[in-house]
């Protein structure tokens, strides 16, 4: 099986992963935007605050009454005149910036509508015919052509952020935001929800595969079409026990009849993934099997309940059956 | 008092040597893996998903309950409660659980033989 490990640190496919969930390592213009932005006020801010502590040094160090510090003229720059030149040029630098990373895309943007659940990510991407297609906890993105996520939310206020690509947005319910980019760098990153969320927060992550446009028009291609049938008997086995455990009440698998649940993820095509439980595990058979059974153990609280009452080949076969579903 | 420091130097070296001894035994003979690398067998371990099911002391959120702990794994006589704890059975058992106990719960993850061996290699450092 074609597993793309994320967990060393080297990616055979991707290269180093040094700047995988990292705001310096901008992978799109506007992350650079807000990049260069944000050192621009921390050099200024550095500046000001050894002025500030110099000032401050002098002021108790130095014995003379009447020191420069006391006069008026002094007094009426650096503490009005300063602080309202330099706050001015930040807002419009900061105007400016902002206007740069909202511009609206053009119309042959990629338009992608992500929600946020407790705690893992629904993408639907517009398919090749029209048709949405439904993944989850994973996105792929076109190199160079830009794109537009909106947002919205199932349950409480998450936060969309992929560091690398562009700056945080609120998912609130029965609201929809939106966040426009163009990545550049083709490369794996990964996003997180920035908004406290409950107890699995810190689980709850995503990656984000910018790939060249050939690439992505075939994943998009076999992400829309319905899952495979089995081959083997293994395969069978496991389709089997996934209707049999009653999986298909939460999760959807398309051109499989019983498994149109909405709760969990669709997983149609999960054995492509690259992770499992919203960016928490690896994507691999071990984990699969490993997830089934303990669900609650790795991701207490989640909505899916820990099926650790199936005998061995069992779950071994609907793992296996998971996994080909590429 | 003169020959304290020269017998200083002797139980030191006594010391040393014993230690060495110790490194030497640390992994008893019949438990050495042919060109296994314990480092490259942790590293392995993670990227394979084994932390998921098993509690593996010294790899990071390695507490899965799904499968046995494998603490003192090196001390264990028998790998799945059936098969004698040998480098080879567990080498075996590593690449392909499924083929030495059909009702494992274990898949056969396509783990290479030599990787195989870095992970046994590393199973054995457990004591």
């Amino acid at each position: 099986m074609d597993w793309r490990t994320t967990s060393q640190t080297d990616s055979p496919l991707f290269g180093r992963l040094d700047g995988i969930q990292s705001v310096l390592d901008p992978h799109s213009p506007q992350a650079e935007a807000i990049l260069s932005l944000g050192n621009w006020i921390f050099a200024g801010g550095t500046l000001i605050f050894i002025m500030v502590m110099s000032l401050l040094a002098f002021a108790i160090l130095s014995r003379r009454r009447h020191t420069p510090l006391r006069s008026t003229t002094f007094i009426a720059i650096l503490g009005f005149v300063f602080p309202a030149v330099t706050l001015g040029v930040l807002m419009v630098f900061t105007i400016i910036v902002s206007l740069r990373i909202s511009e609206a895309p053009g119309e042959d943007a990629l338009r992608i509508h992500v929600t946020g659940h407790m705690w893992w990510w629904e993408v639907v991407y517009e398919g090749p015919d029209g048709q949405p297609v439904e993944t989850a906890n994973e996105l792929h993105l076109p190199q160079g052509r830009p794109v537009v996520i909106t947002v919205t939310t199932s349950d409480v206020i998450h936060s969309f952020w992929i560091p690398g690509l562009a700056g945080k947005i609120d998912m609130v319910p029965g609201h929809v935001n939106t966040v426009s980019f163009t990545p550049t760098k083709r490369g794996l990153m990964r996003g997180q929800c920035a908004e406290f969320c409950g107890a699995q927060h810190a689980k709850m992550a995503f990656y984000a595969v910018v790939e060249p446009q050939e690439r992505f028009e075939e994943w998009l291609a076999r992400q829309a079409s319905p899952a495979r049938e089995p081959i083997v008997d293994l395969h069978e086995a496991g389709r089997t026990a996934f209707l049999e455990q009653g999986c298909g009440s939460c999760h959807a698998v398309r051109g499989l009849p019983g498994a149109e649940g909405e709760i969990g993820p669709d997983l149609t095509h999960v054995g492509s993934r690259l992770s499992l439980g919203a960016g928490w595990l690896d994507g691999s058979v071990g984990n699969l099997a490993g997830w089934i059974a303990s669900a609650q153990h790795i991701k207490p609280g989640n909505r899916m309940p820990s099926f650790d009452r199936m005998d061995g080949p069992t779950l071994r076969a609907l793992a296996a059956w998971l996994e080909s579903l590429e | 008092m003169k020959a304290c420091p020269r017998a200083a130097g002797v139980a030191v070296m006594v010391i040393v040597l014993a230690l060495a001894g110790c490194e030497e035994s640390a992994i008893p003979q019949g438990m050495r893996i042919i060109d296994g690398n314990p480092e490259r067998g942790a590293l392995l371990i993670r990227e394979y998903g084994c932390p998921t099911c098993h509690t593996i002391p010294g790899i990071r959120s390695a507490n899965g309950i799904v499968g046995p702990p494998l603490d003192r794994f090196a001390l264990r006589a028998f790998i799945a409660g059936r098969h004698a704890n040998t480098p080879d059975n567990l080498v075996h058992w590593i690449m392909d659980a499924p083929d030495m106990a059909p009702h494992t719960a274990m898949p056969d993850m396509g783990i290479s033989e030599d990787q195989a061996r870095h992970i046994a290699a590393y199973l054995y450092t457990l004591r």
